[in-house]
């Protein structure tokens, strides 16, 4: 079945080959970085994790978001989604290659990595968090490929595959749970220290990732002759604004607690990202911007007329976008070393081989995507054309 | 406490042995225990008949210091600058911590920060002047329930069982920097680049490794010059100048569940704080203010 990721058309070819590209400028950049040390991004003694981290903390739910298409189809028989539950299980595999690839590039020794295996420890989130990790790249691996294999064949999903299904909801929860608890776990960081974090993860979670897989809807439905359909989207729609209302729910919550209780410890970093503490105000341009985007998501998603036209629609998921992208990586996990410790403030910004690195593992997820709706939808493509 | 043990265990020795090493240590003109634990390589006359005469190499040398817990008590008010400075620059000279000057990629094992930054939260703008400019030394506490041990996946950082001393392995590390973000006390190092290229040969210590990038370091607590007998460095200094300038030592190290040992006494004599007791990683360095 791979092999149809290497019939394609003009168009097909020139996204690929300029995937490959900024993927050629990421491994060079990486490079750079493994023989110069971590000192060439942004990162300091302060701010000890930046975007890599970011990015993969952002991705995780991206990944764990394919359970909101597996769950009404596989549980409620919503039959609908049968038709975009393969787009979701591969966006899951692509967002799960990157998070692990982000990983890689963020460790110092990179090649001690299986040190994790090495020498197990069971009592570090970390260890958890490869296992859930890997575990789902796994199961949305091998249920994916079996799915479109029957589809291909012709012949109903097998029955054997369904406990891998089921076994996929509750792994997919699991993941962004883990990851949740790799912040929320750590004493002297305020901001992580929170009961709903792992809520908030799941809430951002199963917003961004559906609004991305509308997008990748709409989109394949201007590029190719995949048709997701009307009603799938507007199911999906209304997914993701529930989940954004509850996203932003949860942070409102988070700032009750930290003001109305005036404890400094759980205000510093909200007024820091918002504010700016002691003049120091790098993030507040950033967290404005994505307040911008959740208001004006949430206005476009949750009025019926504009929810329902795929135009703004489309507008709507790309504020979903870009609001949780910068509330969740850039927000959260940089926000959280600040102030550090010490009640010092050092500021973040990342740098040109950072970002190349970072565009590069996006690319390489956008290429391992890319490939896999190629063989998924030429697949049905044949299926429909035969019947 | 540590003394009268080896003492005791060297006389022992000196029986076990017989008179004879005596008349022997004498044709030498050197004192009978020296002359013995140098024959000995600092290990009891029953270890090395038990080995069969070999030294045993498993075991340790009764030179040694050892605790139980060990912990510091950092006396504020002794401290100035010129003594924290010399703390810090004996620390990071014996062990190789490079001098680098840029403060976001900086390894400090030990340095001195103002009272709000090393106790944030017990602290108050009507506090004594002399406590608002005192320089607070700071490092890693050795914490009883460390978290940077509990996050950690490799076990590269992991607590001494036999005495609480919170080490690195450095060859294990996979450089992820949990740890960093774990600890509450911003004790922890990463050695953002080659931290060779911060230290000069001549200035190198030989008997203690140097890192390489990649690599998270912190503190710890001289273990290896515990191994020989010897006091934390920091300590060592702190209390030399002390001396000379006429005052209580500043720095004291001992067992904390000894209750005769210098900390112990310490701490029942002055009223103490501990840097985020509330967050229950049970600090073993302690403030006297």
């Amino acid at each position: 079945m791979l092999e149809k990721a290497f019939v394609g058309g003009r168009k097909y070819w020139i996204w690929m080959g300029c995937l490959l590209v900024v993927m050629g400028a990421g491994f060079l950049s990486w490079l750079y970085q493994f023989s110069e040390g971590l000192g060439v991004t942004g990162m300091s003694r302060d701010i000890s994790w930046g975007v890599y981290i970011a990015n993969f903390t952002f991705l995780v739910g991206v990944a764990a978001a394919a359970v909101m298409v597996v769950i009404p189809y596989y549980i409620h028989h919503y039959k609908a989604f049968g038709r975009i539950t393969i787009l979701a299980e591969f966006l899951g595999v692509a967002a799960v290659t990157m998070c692990l690839l982000f990983i890689i590039v963020d460790l110092g020794n990179p090649f001690r990595a299986l040190n994790v295996l090495l020498h197990p420890t069971p009592k570090s989130i970390l260890f958890w968090d490869m296992v859930v990790l890997n575990g789902y790249l796994f199961l949305n691996i091998f249920i994916g490929w079996n799915v479109l294999m029957a589809e291909r064949k012709g012949s109903p999903t097998p029955g054997w595959i369904k406990p891998f299904i089921y076994l996929s909801i509750p792994w997919a929860i699991s993941i962004h749970t883990v990851t949740a608890f790799l912040y929320a776990g750590l004493p002297g960081r305020h901001f992580w220290l929170t009961a709903i974090m792992a809520a908030r993860f799941l809430s951002s979670a199963f917003a961004a990732g559906p609004a991305m897989l509308i997008l990748f809807c709409l989109i394949l439905r201007k590029t190719t002759k995949f048709d997701a359909g009307n009603q799938q989207i507007r199911t999906l729609s209304g997914i993701v604004a529930y989940a954004m209302i509850l996203n932003v729910f949860f942070f409102l919550l988070e700032c009750f607690t930290a003001f109305y209780s005036g404890i400094p410890g759980h205000q510093h970093t909200i007024v820091y990202l918002f504010a700016g503490l002691h003049g120091h105000t790098g993030l507040v341009p950033w967290m404005w911007t994505s307040a911008f985007f959740w208001v004006v998501s949430l206005v476009l998603l949750i009025v019926p007329v504009t929810r329902r036209s795929d135009d703004v629609l489309a507008v709507a998921c790309v504020a979903v976008f870009i609001g949780c992208y910068i509330d969740k990586g850039v927000g959260l996990v940089i926000g959280g070393f600040i102030p550090n410790p010490l009640e010092h403030i050092t500021e973040y910004v990342a740098t040109v081989p950072e970002i190349l690195i970072t565009l590069g593992v996006w690319a390489t997820g956008f290429f391992i995507l890319s490939a896999l709706y190629k063989v998924a939808l030429t697949v049905k493509e044949e299926v429909e054309a035969e019947a | 406490m540590g003394v009268n043990r080896r003492k005791f265990l060297k006389i022992a020795g000196i029986s076990t042995l017989g008179a004879a090493a005596v008349p022997a240590a004498d044709a030498l003109a050197m004192n009978p225990i020296e002359w013995l634990d140098k024959q000995l390589g600092g290990f009891t006359p029953s270890e090395i008949l038990l080995h069969m005469g070999h030294k045993p190499t498993g075991l340790k040398p009764r030179e040694a210091l050892t605790a139980k817990r060990w912990a510091m008590v950092v006396n504020v008010r002794q401290l100035d600058e010129e003594i924290a400075e010399a703390c810090r620059e004996t620390c990071h000279k014996i062990h190789n911590v490079p001098d680098i000057k840029n403060p976001k990629h900086e390894i400090k094992w030990i340095w001195a920060e103002h009272y709000e930054h090393a106790l944030p939260g017990q602290h108050h703008e009507h506090i004594d002047d002399v406590l608002k400019e005192a320089p607070f030394l700071v490092m890693c506490n050795h914490c009883y329930d460390p978290a940077c041990v509990r996050v950690c996946p490799t076990k590269a950082t992991f607590k001494r069982e036999h005495d609480g001393i919170v080490l690195m392995d450095m060859h294990r590390c996979i450089g992820c920097r949990f740890c960093m973000a774990a600890c509450p006390f911003g004790a922890r190092n990463f050695n953002w680049k080659d931290p060779r290229l911060f230290l000069k040969e001549e200035d190198q210590n030989p008997e203690f490794p140097t890192r390489m990038k990649g690599v998270v370091e912190k503190c710890n607590f001289c273990a290896e010059r515990l191994a020989k007998g010897q006091i934390p460095a920091c300590v060592e200094v702190a209390q030399e100048l002390c001396k000379k300038k006429g005052r209580e030592p500043a720095l004291v190290f001992g067992d904390l569940e000894d209750p005769d040992s210098e900390v112990r006494q310490v701490l029942r004599r002055h009223h103490s704080l501990r840097r985020k007791p509330e967050l229950g990683t049970n600090p073993n360095v302690y403030y006297i203010v």
